[in-house]
């Protein structure tokens, strides 16, 4: 079934123009001064970001409830978003100058966790055990995360960190774009090629093999699309929670429910997600701007806790 | 021709060889910790034997293209899950995955072998047990294999759904596929089998047709109680003691 997807992309062909103007100061592109330059360089690419991340984050989560064949699953889970943290807050540890290397590192931190899920996950493709492994590493990176900042230098230091642990689009420009953008379109046509299989999965594991599934090589497309959106994602807007739990949620009941069909549907609905909530991040009157990986899990945690309600009735 | 050839797994098949036939409903049956599962796992190239191998048409199952094995011999597993709600129209039509195409004649015809046309779009959360095994097995058949290898599919069902799914089962075999079944109930294997293997720890102690591999002796000497059959030919019942 295709009909969510145009009804996304007209949502999001409407919330993109309309994101523009808002913010502390709404923009008139007519007579406010410097509109094109705000609009340029500040808004458009900050737009743009937040609808590679959400687009990113959206798949990622899709793809990993498919695999797990569980509703609750985040891309979290598999440990490379805390990878990419780890990383990211490494760079910023190291007091490296910022521009190209915190994303650079965070990257690199989300293939060492891909690369570690990997070795220990081994060929068989085994999804208990690699689960396990992917929370073991995202322990692993958390202890670690905390250990860096237990090692900053000074206040200010921690501060940073702190600061760019909570994810956020402010301050981002093109070069940002110029990275995620091709890193995360790779990883959403990577997850989508593993659509079939996780289709087969719907039957349980021995089922889809004996469909021609190879588990190995859909594991190995699953990281490898994982790692690029979530890890793009966290190296160019730090750790953005949720999206990947909710997005597939709300999507699902559009579509026929098969876990091909979901990947790209909540590509768009994330995009449109983080859209959303960077403007209401904008347009919130604080002191000093919410941070979106704040607001996103001020509003996932609720609606978590109103899915477990929720399945909890249906169990009884 | 579907063949195991002395196929050996730690501790739990030691040296099977059986050779399946097309048209046929093969049961295979034996006490718990037999290994009939793990038989039929290997023969669906699902488990990898230690020893010996599986055999399709004369090829090794272990060096065809995982896509080419799906095409020839479909595997109903015994726990019949189904992760997400789908409608029975696109459950039976995962049966097509190892093949490019949507295949929606075949899977028409799959719904329509297992009388699934009024419920086609229904999600498959609102089936009854019967019809979700029908469904499930709609699945399998619109991939159209030249083997059918179900795990315990009977185990799960009331009586008159494990007759009516059995009756579809044999249709299955006259059609010119291989049917082969794990079975636990003895009575089913003796009513509806062409024939029967029987495992124990030891390995495959009878082959042969029902009447022949379930006699009483054997049985008593396998699964270890004193048993006789009662009723006539095609309507037997196993009564212990």
């Amino acid at each position: 079934m295709t009909r969510p997807i145009p009804l996304l992309l007209l949502a999001l062909a409407v919330a993109l123009p309309l994101s523009l103007l808002a913010g502390r100061v709404w923009v008139d592109p007519w007579t406010t001064p410097n509109a094109a330059i705000i609009l340029g360089e500040l808004r458009l690419p900050r737009a743009l970001l937040a609808v590679v991340v959400g687009g990113g984050l959206g798949a990622a989560g899709a793809a990993m409830q498919g695999y797990l064949r569980n509703p609750l699953a985040d891309p979290g889970l598999f440990g490379i978003a805390p990878g990419a943290a780890l990383g990211a807050v490494l760079s910023l540890l190291l007091g490296l100058p910022g521009g190209w290397l915190l994303p650079l590192f965070a990257l690199a931190g989300a293939a060492g966790a891909m690369l570690l899920l990997a070795l220990i996950a081994g060929r068989a493709g085994g999804i208990a055990l690699f689960t396990l492994a992917g929370m073991m590493i995202a322990s692993l990176a958390g202890a670690l995360t905390s250990l860096a900042i237990s090692l900053a230098p000074n206040a200010f230091a921690t501060s940073e960190i702190v600061v760019w642990l909570m994810g956020a689009l402010t301050d981002r420009g093109w070069p940002d774009v110029a990275l995620a953008a091709p890193l995360t379109g790779a990883g959403i046509a990577l997850l989508r090629l593993g659509g079939r299989g996780l289709d087969a999965l719907t039957l349980g594991e021995a089922a889809a093999r004996s469909l021609g599934v190879a588990p190995g090589r859909l594991q190995a497309l699953l990281v490898a699309g994982i790692g690029l959106t979530v890890g793009s994602g966290v190296a160019v807007a730090g750790v953005i929670g949720f999206v990947g739990l909710m997005v597939p949620h709300l999507v699902r009941p559009l579509t026929d429910r098969r876990p091909a069909s979901l990947i790209i549907p909540s590509a768009l609905a994330g995009a449109l997600l983080v859209l959303i909530a960077d403007c209401l991040c904008r347009l919130l009157p604080l002191v000093t701007e919410l941070r979106l990986g704040i607001a996103l899990s001020l509003i996932g945690a609720p609606f978590f806790l109103h899915l477990l309600l929720k399945m909890r009735r249906e169990a009884v | 021709m579907l063949e195991a050839r002395g196929i050996s797994l730690a501790g739990r098949l030691a040296g099977v060889s059986a050779l399946l036939r097309a048209g046929e409903v093969t049961a295979i049956c034996g006490p718990n910790g037999a290994g009939k599962s793990t038989l039929l796992q290997c023969l669906a190239g699902l488990l990898l034997p230690e020893g010996g191998a599986a055999m399709l048409d004369g090829a090794n199952l272990a060096s065809l293209e995982p896509r080419t094995r799906a095409r020839a011999i479909g595997y109903l597993p015994q726990e019949g899950e189904i992760a997400w709600d789908l409608s029975v129209q696109n459950l039976v039509a995962l049966g097509r995955l190892p093949y490019r195409d949507r295949g929606e004649a075949q899977v028409n015809a799959a719904i329509e072998a297992l009388d699934l046309e009024t419920l086609s779009t229904r999600p498959v959360s609102t089936l009854s047990g019967g019809e979700k095994a029908r469904a499930l097995l709609a699945r399998v058949l619109a991939g159209e294999p030249r083997w059918l290898l179900a795990d315990e599919p009977l185990a799960a069902l009331d009586l008159g759904h494990q007759l009516d799914l059995v009756g579809r089962l044999r249709e299955v075999a006259r059609s010119g596929a291989g049917v082969v079944l794990v079975l636990h109930d003895l009575s089913l294997a003796m009513n509806h089998a062409d024939r029967v293997l029987v495992l124990d720890k030891d390995g495959l102690v009878a082959d042969a047709p029902p009447e022949v591999a379930l006699d009483p002796e054997l049985i008593e000497q396998v699964w270890g109680v004193p048993a006789r059959w009662l009723g006539e030919r095609g309507a037997r019942a196993l009564v212990a003691g």
